[in-house]
């Protein structure tokens, strides 16, 4: 299975693209050459959750999915960052939700029928939780012990604990879809941090292409994750990923079709 | 006041799979086409690149290829004594938007229909009676698979499909699926590899006396040049298929194998982010004169041509039809009317076993990829003894494991927690898929009109949907979850769970885009939009195109036949239409 050099596969994925295959022809350094920097530093700051917010999510994130001996949990892999970025985002902010009226109480097959977008529903859930949680407990969600924190999120989830503003289920499965989002999605959107939710489950990654080993039947894939940054910028190059001869395929490809296209 | 351009020969509503097969078959007998499509302009150099192209959170949760439902979605309930009410984020289907339409981000899944499929009516009469159909509107097709094989086979090496013949001209072919119809030959490139959980199918489903066969694929096995000069690569089994673009020139989609060849002919011209508001009749009402547009700038054009193809994706048709008052509309309270009539879907019935001991690597794989059986699809088996009709084909596929949306755990496992990530992690790869696609027949109160309340980004009435599954198909899921259970076993699965499908259909779950049926096609005007030739009973130079055209839904993906229909209706417009226009049947 260690053929393919995941170096290789950098540079091609560097050339593959338009602007890659003129620098060649002009006789510059292709891309992943050339990009033998240092990681950037990662991205840290809250842009629209407040204080009291960050810490909610980052207590419930962290009880959704808690660290363990396969790794780190949502906290430690930075899901709060990617709740806040999407929150910040065209999501967050309701692009792509059809948002005309009139609003009316749906049955559960219509799906999401409120008035808010998905910062509202946060900012109107966190605060509506934390109210319960002082009046049940005397303290906010995030200074709960943390089975006390398990008790609320499963009243939000099943809705037995009724927020005012907000049915407390379509808050809990937003909270929680979202923090799997985080936890697995490229950690390009701030979220699972050094690719921890794909070491854990044993996700190659983007540098994806696999015929070669497909038919090497129960035999554990085992490489180092890699995500699209490491790609674009070339950056710690593990051979051992399959992803091949298929992109010098893809170039070939290209330059045969644009001959019939012309 | 809308701009008037220009005539043309023809004009197609949409750019996906039928709108590029109308435009290459009618350039190439030369023709003028303007293809107007609402989306973007893309194709696989550059917009198809590694590694941006890979992102499961852009493409496969946020919908980056989907139709937008800020601009246009439609309206819902399961019952027309409920209000409809809008769909606000699209999830239980993701109909496509920009060039190609869904035919950029669908796996590939290619079936032919099969014979029994287009008969579906007569054939049950014929063979249980009347009184089998239990309130189903199911209708036959007016059109047969003999009639249709010449434009399958067309389309597959067009297309570049994949696969194993099992029947060749009625004799059976070992390997291949012995319940298709007849076809001419064998498919133009040899079937997917296998993957080792379509492996564990393949020895389980013989070891009960099924005919395991590869899944027929448009991710294409190698190196191919279609019959026009269209070029393909090769599948990598990259496992970002479904919702994603191919960066290898592998799946093939409208870009591939059709779009480029009309370009070549210099005879078409396609227009993006061109939105088509409705279709203009002349005062006959029995000829379509032009098609109203809107551009980004929101100037409004009016297009004249001879020849109007309605083939924007079967919602969107069915829409256009009403909005333009073509046809008359679908009463249910009388069941007369031809416009939404018989809309019907796919259903589904899913299954996952788990392995203590065994590795799949389920993040290698392709759209398409996948062992199937079909003992137990339309008529394939005797359903006497069955309390519904048709069937459902069953398949393992290994369509690629990326973790946002793929991490299965064991029935009874909490939802999030240290269980459950335990849980994730432990058999994320250690388990396998299946699923049966089962047909969905027609009934009176499943239909698609115009809602009163709701309306889109242009003005216009949201596109209703009255649904919910009814005894055939709540029947059929329970039969099928039997029968996933006997595999699984078979197998020696670990953990078998097979859930069927009950209660009503929910809008929200992903089952399958496979939406149907609304301007039918068959040979009465009476209880069919469109001619078999897919022409519109009431105006002539009107053609529509797609799914909308089945009368109910067979246990396969519509894609093939679809495609085949459109190859079907080009050789007719060319070959008689054009010469001599008029009403073809
Ligand atoms: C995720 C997914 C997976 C799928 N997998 C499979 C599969 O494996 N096998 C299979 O058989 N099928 C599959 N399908 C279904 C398949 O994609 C469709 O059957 C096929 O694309 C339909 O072709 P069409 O030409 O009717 O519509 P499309 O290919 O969708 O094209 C319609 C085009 O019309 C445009 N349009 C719509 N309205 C307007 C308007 N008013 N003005 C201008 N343009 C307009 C749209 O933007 C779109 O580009 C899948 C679909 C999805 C979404
Ligand atoms: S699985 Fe194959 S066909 Fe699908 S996107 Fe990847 S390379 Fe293309």
């Amino acid at each position: 299975m260690g053929e393919l050099s995941r170096n290789a596969f950098l540079k091609l994925a560097g050339v593959a693209g338009t602007a890659g295959a003129v620098n060649n022809a002009l006789g510059q350094p292709a891309p992943a050459e050339a990009a033998a920097k240092p990681p950037a530093r990662e991205l840290q700051a809250f842009t629209f959750l407040t204080p009291p917010e960050q810490r909610f999510v980052e207590a419930a994130i962290e009880r959704l999915i808690p660290a363990d001996s396969s790794g780190p949990g949502a906290r430690e892999a930075g899901v709060a960052y990617y709740i806040d970025q999407q929150l910040r985002g065209a999501w967050g902010t309701g692009a792509r939700q059809y948002r005309q009226g009139p609003w009316m109480a749906g049955t559960p097959e219509q799906g999401y029928q409120l008035n808010l977008i998905p910062q509202q529903v946060y900012r109107i859930g966190i605060a509506a939780t934390n109210a319960h949680c002082r009046q049940a407990y005397g303290k906010t969600f995030d200074a709960l012990s943390g089975a006390h924190q398990d008790d609320v999120l499963h009243g939000l989830e099943s809705g037995k604990i009724a927020l005012a503003e907000i049915p407390s289920k379509t808050f809990f499965s937003i909270l929680l879809g979202n923090t799997i989002e985080g936890y697995f999605a490229d950690p390009l959107y701030g979220g699972n941090r050094n690719m921890a939710g794909w070491r854990a489950v044993g996700f190659p990654g983007v540098a994806a292409a696999y015929a070669g080993v497909i038919e090497k039947y129960n035999v554990p894939y085992k490489v180092k994750p890699v995500s699209i940054a490491d790609v674009e910028q070339g950056l710690d190059p593990d051979p051992g990923h399959a992803a091949d001869e298929a992109h010098r395929q893809r170039i070939a490809l290209m330059h045969a079709r644009q001959q019939t296209e012309a | 006041m809308a701009t008037k351009l220009k005539a043309v020969d023809a004009v197609t509503i949409g750019v996906g799979w039928t709108g590029g097969i109308i435009a290459a078959e009618l350039t190439k007998a030369g023709y003028h086409v303007v293809g107007l499509e609402r989306g973007e302009y893309r194709n696989t150099d550059p917009d198809f690149e590694v590694p941006q192209i890979h992102d499961e959170l852009a493409y496969a949760v946020r919908h980056k290829f989907m139709q937008d439902p800020a601009q246009d979605t439609y309206t819902f309930r399961n019952d027309a004594r409920e209000t409809a009410l809008p769909i606000r984020y699209l999830s239980g289907f993701l109909p496509g938007t920009g060039l190609g339409g869904a035919g950029v981000h669908w796996n590939g899944q290619t079936w032919r229909f099969l014979p029994w499929d287009f008969e579906t009516r007569s054939a049950t009469i014929k063979r249980y009676g009347e009184a089998k159909l239990n309130g189903a509107t199911s209708q036959d097709w007016g059109i047969t698979y003999a009639e249709l094989e010449p434009y399958f086979d067309k389309f597959e090496y067009m297309a570049g499909i994949a696969g194993k013949a099992g029947n060749i001209k009625g004799s059976i072919h070992p390997g291949g699926n012995p319940f298709e119809g007849p076809r001419s030959r064998e498919y133009p490139n040899p079937p997917m590899k296998t993957s080792y959980a379509g492996m564990l199918t393949k020895e389980a489903a013989k070891k009960l006396g099924y005919h395991p066969f590869p899944q027929p694929s448009a991710n294409v096995t190698r190196p191919y040049t279609n019959p026009d000069g269209a070029k393909f690569g090769a599948c990598v089994y990259c496992g970002y298929c479904e919702r994603f673009a191919c960066e290898m020139f592998a799946k093939s989609s409208p870009q591939l194998a059709v779009l480029p060849v009309a370009m070549k002919t210099g005879r078409y011209e396609l227009r993006t982010f061109c939105n088509v508001t409705r279709i203009n009749l002349d005062s006959t009402g029995k000829r379509a004169v032009s098609v109203t547009y809107v551009d980004a700038q929101g100037r409004e054009f009016e297009q004249p041509a001879e020849m109007i193809f309605l083939t924007s994706f079967i919602l969107n048709n069915v829409r256009t039809l009403l909005v333009s008052n073509i046809g008359t509309r679908y009463d249910p309270q009388t069941g007369e009317g031809v416009v939404g009539r018989n809309y019907t879907y796919q259903m589904n019935t899913g299954g996952t076993y788990f392995f203590n001991k065994k590795v799949f690597n389920t993040f290698m794989g392709s759209g398409a990829m996948g062992v199937a059986i079909d003992e137990f699809n339309g008529d394939n088996f005797d359903h006497t003894n069955h309390d519904f009709i048709g069937g459902a084909y069953i398949l393992v596929s290994t369509t690629g494991a990326r973790p946002i949306q793929y991490h299965p755990v064991p029935p009874g496992t909490p939802h999030w927690g240290a269980q459950w990530k335990k849980q994730v992690v432990r058999y994320y790869n250690r388990a396998i898929g299946i699923n049966a696609s089962g047909g969905v027949q027609a009934y009176r109160h499943n239909y698609l009109d115009l809602d009163p309340t709701y309306r889109d980004a242009y003005g216009l009435p949201l596109l209703r949907i009255t649904f919910d599954w009814g005894p055939h198909e709540l029947n059929q899921s329970q039969f099928m979850a039997t029968i996933l259970r006997k595999i699984g076993h078979a197998m020696n699965a670990d953990i078998v769970a097979v859930s069927p499908r009950t209660g009503h259909y929910n809008s929200t779950i992903y089952q399958s885009t496979h939406n149907i049926g609304g301007a039918i096609m068959g040979t009465d005007p009476k209880t069919s939009a469109v001619n078999k030739y897919l022409q519109s009973w009431d105006v002539h130079n009107l053609f529509v195109l797609g799914a909308s055209a089945f009368p109910q839904n067979s246990g396969y993906n519509p894609t093939g036949t679809l495609c085949a229909l459109a190859y079907w209706n080009t050789e007719h417009v060319i070959k008689r239409y054009i010469k001599n226009p008029g009403p073809m049947a």
